[in-house]
């Protein structure tokens, strides 16, 4: 008996030092996944996700914290991309943090309007907004995310939020009617999966 | 069928694939080309190139001479834009163009006054020889010179081959697809031009022969083209078997000289480039004669037009002024098609302009063309694999395409579809396999669209909180360097009394200090404005914003403002 | 030398650890979504069976046997099993911590799939020596690996494909599998077990 104790512990101790030598010589700094998640990001920096800005959320969603499915600029493209990733199963968008839009929108400022107190340039999170005190502001289209923080700040309510100005370069085929019903749209929301593991 | 002459040779390789659809051409092979009448007005849209759209260089209302500059190339991809006749600038506005989906782009409208009169050309160059290959590009762009075959890649670009040494000029005269005939008649009328195009751009190119593919369902091509390359050493003319798509730029030259162009590279890394027959001859045309772009051959044709034709028509020209002209359509007719059967697609309205990639208008009427059963499911039976021109597995991209995963779709070579409408055509379910690739690559490219941007951003947004944070450490420093300052003076006071008179340090750095905050005031996140008469200020602006707002939207009930009237933000 | 190539061939095809013997399903349906992910899933195992079958053969021949303490053999080899699981997972945190988030679970669950501890107590009951028991653990991960990589690839076309509502996801899986199975059924009898 005393032999089986003596083995087992000296076996016990010889992997435990193996193993704590193997944790220092393998150890990994910072958070690697975050970078990856923040890249499917959209990056508009909205904040309806809960977080303030693209790199808190991603850093959540890599520690566990945040779920995947709270970005509705991101909306289902960016829900089954980080789904992918992480190995999950994709779900459907969390109602409470928004909806995802079905065309994209840009802020216009009515220029007859403003008064030039700068407020809206303050709170574009992209500095999209071109302008200066008592100098008349301008949104800059191409670099405007849509992420309407700019609305809320305007004393005098002159920002709308319009579509953007479709082009021939920016034209999308739409997808061609099939035969069948169930079209297996990878990006589409399962059925409700039961408790146990996903398989 | 006419002999063929003992220079032209047979193409002694062939392509994988393909289909015999049937032809139809008899309808206009035998017309021969018509001028049409002067119309009212043109509409000559800026971007009718691969490339950047053109940038208009003249005003509303400004009067324009025939073949006077409308429109100028801005990038190095780019094409320079003509007038079609002489007359008035009225707008410059979107129109509708010819696209599937029916969009509108910004495009010069033009009306004629009746009066045809050129405007200063540019110096006709008989002598091209003595021009540097540079300086004839730059005589191509300047005259509009794209790629007639369908494709309209700016030719000045596009022989501009850099390091990579072309030997051999492919002139491209298949003409494959169904009904269309403009390619035909323009070798059978003037192959003079067409030869004369291609010694310009044997010199341009600084290569050594030239290789006219034909196929063998035009021997009155054949012949004229054969006939026009006389002793010509450099020149072979070469009967291609008569298949669909033997006009492919990668199919045409695998026949011609059994060289397989691979995935993502180009014809010129194996010393290869390939023209189009009408390209060429507006290449002579821009050169020789000065002349700019300002029409082309196109095939009217179907069984949905009176009289099937060929035409020259300027760009410009209102497809249905086009259609009126030639006789107007035949009753049941419900479908207008640019392009050939196989690569066209049909125009929701026919009040677009002829651009220069339209080679024909195909008017349909359901008898023409075959039934058109709804999809059925794909039983993997593999007839797309065997048919498609380009080796690639059409039935996986569909799988890939359908259930969205772009990725494994990109891997199996999506991009190198050429969108020719083989596999459309084989698929035994009637599945719209083309659309499906269309879907795919306009869905990858968005992707890219959005990727980049969010890049921009990410970038955007972390520069914005370097500022910050770089505004609010130099107010820090600031602050910090005047309170050592009032420190020191306040020590120095201690120490040295002060002489009467001067006024005591307390004072003067509180007004300091009030005139520096007052100055940052507006601008520190989270505090509240110093000077309260501001927050009086803000509330009777927006009493007058609000009054004004009511006002201006008063106003826009009664007269709607247009869509954009800023012509700079749309180029 | 012939004892080696048939050690080969019975584990990877015809005794195949996963369709034949039914171990280590576990991995096999849950990893099998992509296949990128099978490939490393299957790294990953290679690495731990070959590793973990040369050591529990060590640690049977040279400390329980010679000691009598064959009745530890079982909490011995989960032992060494969990260790070198352990490093593994330390290995792939380090050099891709994308797949690492991609396993998820199932790397650490290496230490409770059956087909590592099968191996390593059948190389005792086959009474192995040293370089058999080094190609019996990696035969069984090769083996293991192809029927991974396979059905994975398989599984990428199903689901993209038309599948009956009422099969789509796991039932069309098991499904695949059963036929995969069928069809290793065709080895039968080659090699003795």
């Amino acid at each position: 008996m005393l032999t089986a104790i003596l083995v087992s512990a000296g076996l016990a101790l010889v992997f435990g030092i193996l193993l704590g030598v193997a944790a220092q010589w393998f150890h990994v700094d910072g958070n690697p996944l975050a970078e990856k998640i923040d890249a499917i990001l959209p990056q508009t920096q909205c904040g309806q996700c809960g977080f303030p800005g693209c790199r808190p959320y991603a850093e959540a969603i890599a520690s566990g914290q945040a779920d995947i499915n709270q970005c509705p600029p991101g909306g289902e493209t960016t829900i089954k991309n980080l789904a992918d990733l992480l190995g999950v199963e994709p779900k459907p968008l969390n109602a409470e943090n928004g909806s995802e839009k079905e065309v994209p929108l840009v802020a216009v400022i009515d220029e007859a309007v403003c008064i030039g107190c700068t407020k809206c340039i303050q709170a574009c999170p992209v500095d999209a907004i071109l302008g200066a005190a008592k100098q008349m502001h301008t949104v800059i289209t191409d670099e405007c995310t849509g992420c309407e923080l700019c609305l809320a700040p305007c004393p005098v309510d002159c920002i709308d939020m319009v579509p953007v100005h479709g082009s021939v370069d920016d034209y999308r085929f739409p997808l061609p009617a099939s035969a069948q019903s169930a079209v297996p749209d990878v990006t589409a929301a399962p059925r409700p999966a039961p408790e146990s593991a996903h398989v | 069928m006419s002999e063929i002459g003992p220079k032209v040779t047979k193409a002694r390789y062939d392509f994988h694939g393909g289909i015999h659809p049937p032809e139809n051409k008899q309808l206009t092979r035998d017309r021969p080309i018509r001028d049409l009448p002067l119309m009212a007005r043109y509409v000559l849209p800026l971007h009718m190139h691969i490339g950047a759209s053109a940038r208009p260089v003249v005003k509303v209302g400004e009067r324009v001479g025939k073949g006077q500059v409308l429109a100028q190339a801005t990038d190095f991809i780019s094409a320079t834009i003509h007038a079609p006749t002489s007359g008035t600038v009225v707008a410059i506005d979107d129109h509708l163009i010819p696209h599937p989906g029916g969009l509108r782009a910004p495009s010069i409208l033009l009306e004629s006054d009746g009066d045809d009169l050129w405007a200063d050309m540019l110096e006709p160059w008989p002598d091209y020889q003595t021009h540097s290959p540079t300086a004839l590009r730059s005589r191509l762009r300047e005259s509009g010179v794209v790629g007639l075959g369908g494709a309209v890649f700016p030719t000045a670009a596009k022989l501009a081959t850099g390091p990579a040494q072309v030997t051999t000029l492919v002139l491209n005269g298949a003409e494959c697809e169904p009904y269309i005939t403009c390619d035909d008649r323009l070798m059978r009328e003037s192959p003079a031009d067409i030869v004369a195009g291609a010694r310009i751009a044997l010199h341009m190119l600084g290569a050594t022969q030239c290789l006219i593919g034909i196929e063998d369902n035009k021997p009155e091509s054949l012949t004229a083209m054969r006939t026009a390359v006389a002793e010509d050493p450099r020149f072979a003319v070469v009967s291609v078997p008569t298949r669909y798509p033997a006009g492919g730029e990668k199919q045409l030259i695998r026949m011609l000289t059994g060289i397989e162009v691979p995935r993502g590279r180009r014809a010129t890394e194996y010393g290869l480039l390939c023209l189009n027959v009408a390209t060429v001859a507006s290449v002579y045309q821009a050169v020789v004669h000065g002349l700019p772009v300002i029409d082309r051959i196109v095939t009217l044709t179907g069984g949905g037009v009176v009289q099937p034709d060929n035409f020259k028509v300027r760009i410009g020209t209102l497809m249905n002024d086009v259609l009126t002209a030639a006789g107007g359509y035949r009753a049941g007719v419900d479908r207008l098609i640019m392009g050939g059967p196989m690569m066209g697609f049909s125009l929701p309205d026919d009040t677009v302009p002829v651009v220069k990639a339209t080679n024909c208008m195909l008017a349909l009427r359901p008898e023409d063309r075959p039934e058109e059963p709804a999809p059925q499911p794909c039983i993997r039976c593999s007839l797309c694999a065997e048919a498609c021109p380009a080796d690639l597995l059409p039935q996986q991209l569909y799988w890939y395409a359908r259930s969205r995963q772009f990725d494994r779709a990109v891997a199996y070579h999506l991009f190198d579809c050429i969108e020719c409408g083989v596999c459309t055509a084989v698929c035994p379910s009637h599945i719209p396999l083309v659309d499906y690739y269309r879907f795919a690559k306009t869905e990858v490219w968005a992707q890219e669209r959005e990727k980049s941007k969010a890049t921009v951003a990410r970038d955007r947004f972390e520069f914005r909180k370097e500022r910050l944070e770089r505004q609010k450490a130099e107010r820090e420093a600031a602050l910090n360097k005047k309170r050592q300052a009032l420190e020191a003076k306040a020590a120095k006071a201690v120490q040295t009394p002060k002489p009467p008179g001067d006024t005591p340090a307390e004072p003067q750095t509180s007004t300091e200090t009030a005139a520096g905050e007052a100055a940052y005031g507006e601008y520190r996140p989270g505090h509240a404005p110093i000077d309260t008469r501001l927050d009086s200020a803000v509330e009777a602006a927006r009493a007058r914003s609000k009054a004004r707002r009511a006002a201006l939207e008063a106003q826009r009930t009664e007269a709607p403002i247009p869509e954009s009237d800023d012509e700079s933000e749309k180029i | 030398m012939t004892e080696y190539v048939l050690i080969l061939i019975s584990t990877v095809l015809v005794n195949n650890f996963v369709l034949v013997k039914f171990l280590g399903l576990c991995p096999f349906f849950g990893v099998s979504k992509k296949i990128e992910t099978a490939i490393g899933m299957s790294m990953a195992t290679t690495f731990v069976l070959t590793l973990s079958a040369i050591a529990s053969y060590l640690t049977e021949t040279y400390l329980l046997e010679p000691l009598g303490l064959a009745y530890l053999r079982t909490i011995m080899f989960i032992v060494v099993i969990a260790v070198v699981v352990n490093f593994t997972e330390m290995v792939v945190r380090k050099t891709s911590p994308l797949l690492h988030n991609v396993l998820g679970i199932y790397l650490p669950l290496i230490t409770t799939n059956c087909a590592v501890l099968g191996v390593a107590l059948l190389n005792v009951q086959q009474a192995h020596n040293f370089t058999e028991s080094a190609l019996y653990g990696f035969g069984a991960s090769l083996g293991f690996s192809m029927v991974l990589i396979l059905f994975s690839a398989l599984r990428e076309r199903v689901n993209a494909a038309d599948v009956p509502l009422a099969f789509e996801g796991v039932p069309i899986a098991l499904i695949t599998a059963g036929l995969m199975a069928l069809g290793f059924m065709g080895f039968a009898g080659m090699v003795k077990a």
